[in-house]
């Protein structure tokens, strides 16, 4: 009985430790993880969490890490995930080995030829990441993405469909000044040969997080649509790249106009900046109200 | 337990429930410290009697029952209670139907209640609730919430009078979410935690409604401000660190709408 009670509650305590990896903000895993461990005290249960939740962590929030020869960084994403540790860089054609409790990159190897798109496919691929490279270079001051393959890789030509997934990861960890934050992007791209139009749909995600003194978090999402002609890989690269160009320019605006409609209107709602006398609270005279309402009581008009 | 509360001060904030919930589990002998340090979304309960709603607290519970500030009963009815002095009662009836007028003066709608006890160098501690759930399905006038909450609870204590003046300290927190929804910005949400304190001397010639109401309401201003322009503003200023602004929205070419 006692046994089986341990067994539950190392069950449970696992969960929990994982629930709070998974949930951790941006950039703050690590944080996290320190205080977690010494809160469990328990190593073996830790172990075992970190090893499932860092590595989901790590995916859904497109980390990027540092190839061991620092010859460029990868993104840790589940559409270029070949293996539990394993992911591809297409541009380099390399395959990185990931250590995901450590966020570090500890190796890396060749592709195999398998595991690279057809010349037909990677004609698209990399015309579509030259275009979003440049894109990025000019949006984001600390900008990383890349272009995968997630459907039809081994196309050989004309008259299949395939699909491109553009995955854009902008990270800025300043725990000296108590905030972190993070955008991603992810769009996907149908090549739908068959009716000679792309179809393009885009997720974006912006997180911030300020705790000096407090805890304030933005979490912000946002989808869109949008289509365009099949044409050249080239022409498709700069409809693309236009596409994402316009939306997220667009996004960003919104959430500009998000944050100035904050204090008079929004925040409003809340709790007003003034009284709707306009003036301070008379705590000085707060007699009349209890004269008011004993004038309307007599009155009969109390509410 | 100061790891937890390191866990407290990083996990998000509209998950604070489940995180307490869960040290708990994992944390039992540091339960009464967890409880008293990590503040908790405030709940309200139905007063039949006067048929008014009040909030819930650590301030007015005495085993599984809470008092209602409006006919001093407790829900579920309770033998042997605790309860505040007559004359520290008269104090808080006062101090519930003036704070009811503050309330909705700045709110617009929500749910106050007051709470006062003896304390053990006497003084006396008052505690000042306010909830207001400011979405457009709830209270909030101008709808332009999806979900919107201000939780706001302000202690205080204050000490015995002293050459007709007193000691007031008073500690603040404020626990408020935002969300906005619509077709073109999708959704956008704000939500956090700020606690404060503020220490004052005043004379008592004013009556102590008066002394705690404005300190009162100078800390819900000051805390009102510093998560609209401080808070809210170093995570705009992170969004625009991480993709800045453009002046010049680039169009896209007509030949790629084709």
């Amino acid at each position: 009985m006692a046994e089986g009670d341990c067994e539950l509650n190392e069950k449970r305590k696992r969960e929990i430790a994982k629930w709070f990896l998974l949930n951790s903000p941006a950039g703050e895993i690590q944080y996290i993880a320190k205080d977690l461990r010494s809160v469990l005290n328990d190593d073996k249960v830790y172990n075992e969490a970190a090893l499932e939740a860092f590595a989901l962590y790590n995916k859904s929030h497109f980390i990027c890490l540092e190839l061991p020869d620092r010859s460029g960084e990868v993104l840790v994403t589940s559409y270029n995930e070949l293996d539990e540790d394993e992911f591809l860089d297409p541009r380099t054609a390399q395959v990185a080995i990931v250590d995901h409790v450590k966020q570090v990159c500890t190796d890396m190897r060749p592709t195999a030829d398998e595991e690279l798109s057809s010349p037909y496919i990677e004609e698209f691929r990399c015309a579509l990441d030259a275009e979003i490279l440049k894109y990025v270079a000019e949006a984001y001051p600390k900008g990383i993405c890349s272009v995968y393959c997630v459907k039809g890789k081994d196309v050989e030509g004309p008259g299949s469909n395939f699909e491109f997934v553009v995955v854009i990861s902008a990270v800025r960890n300043s725990p000296q000044n108590f905030c972190n934050g993070s955008w991603r992007s992810l769009w996907s791209i149908e090549f739908k040969e068959d009716v000679q139009m792309l179809e393009v749909g885009g997720e974006l995600q912006v997180g911030a997080h300020y705790f000096e003194e407090g805890n304030v978090q933005l979490d912000a999402k946002h989808e869109c649509k949008d289509a365009t002609i099949f044409q050249a890989p080239e022409d498709c690269a700069i409809s693309i790249a236009n596409i994402m160009r316009h939306h997220e320019a667009q996004y960003l605006e919104a959430l500009e106009a998000s944050y100035s409609n904050l204090p008079d209107t929004t925040f409003k709602d809340l709790r007003r900046k003034l009284p709707v006398t306009r003036t301070l609270f008379p705590w000085h005279n707060t007699l009349q109200f209890s004269l008011t309402r004993d004038i309307q009581k007599e009155l009969g008009i109390d509410k | 337990m100061e790891a937890a509360m390191g866990l407290m001060r990083r996990i998000h904030p509209k998950q604070s429930e489940t995180a307490l919930s869960a040290l708990l589990s994992l944390l039992p002998h540091h339960s009464s410290d967890l409880l008293s340090q990590v503040d908790q979304p405030l709940q309200v309960l139905c007063d039949l009697e006067s048929g008014k709603e009040y909030i819930l607290c650590e301030y007015n519970r005495d085993a599984d029952s809470y008092r209602s500030p409006w006919s001093n009963k407790y829900y579920p009815p309770l033998e042997d209670a605790l309860y505040p002095s007559s004359e520290l009662r008269k104090l808080e009836v006062e101090a519930n139907e003036v704070f009811a007028i503050y309330r909705d003066q700045y709110y617009e709608g929500g749910i106050s209640s007051v709470y006062m006890w003896e304390d053990d160098n006497e003084g006396f501690v008052a505690c000042f609730l306010i909830k207001k759930d400011g979405s457009k399905t709830g209270q909030g006038r101008r709808g332009h919430l999806q979900e919107g909450a201000w939780d706001a609870i302000h202690v205080i204590e204050v000490g015995p009078e002293e050459e007709s003046m007193a000691h007031y300290c008073l500690t603040s927190t404020i626990m408020l979410s935002l969300t906005t929804n619509d077709e073109s910005s999708g959704t956008f949400s704000l939500s956090g935690s700020i606690r404060r304190q503020m220490n004052m001397d005043l004379s008592v010639a004013d009556g102590h409604l008066c002394n705690m109401g404005k300190m009162i309401e100078e800390m819900e201003g000051k805390l009102r401000n510093s998560l609209d322009q401080v808070y809210f503003g170093k995570t705009k200023e992170m969004v625009c660190t991480l993709r800045p602004p453009s002046e010049v929205v680039l169009r896209l070419p007509t030949a790629d709408l084709a």
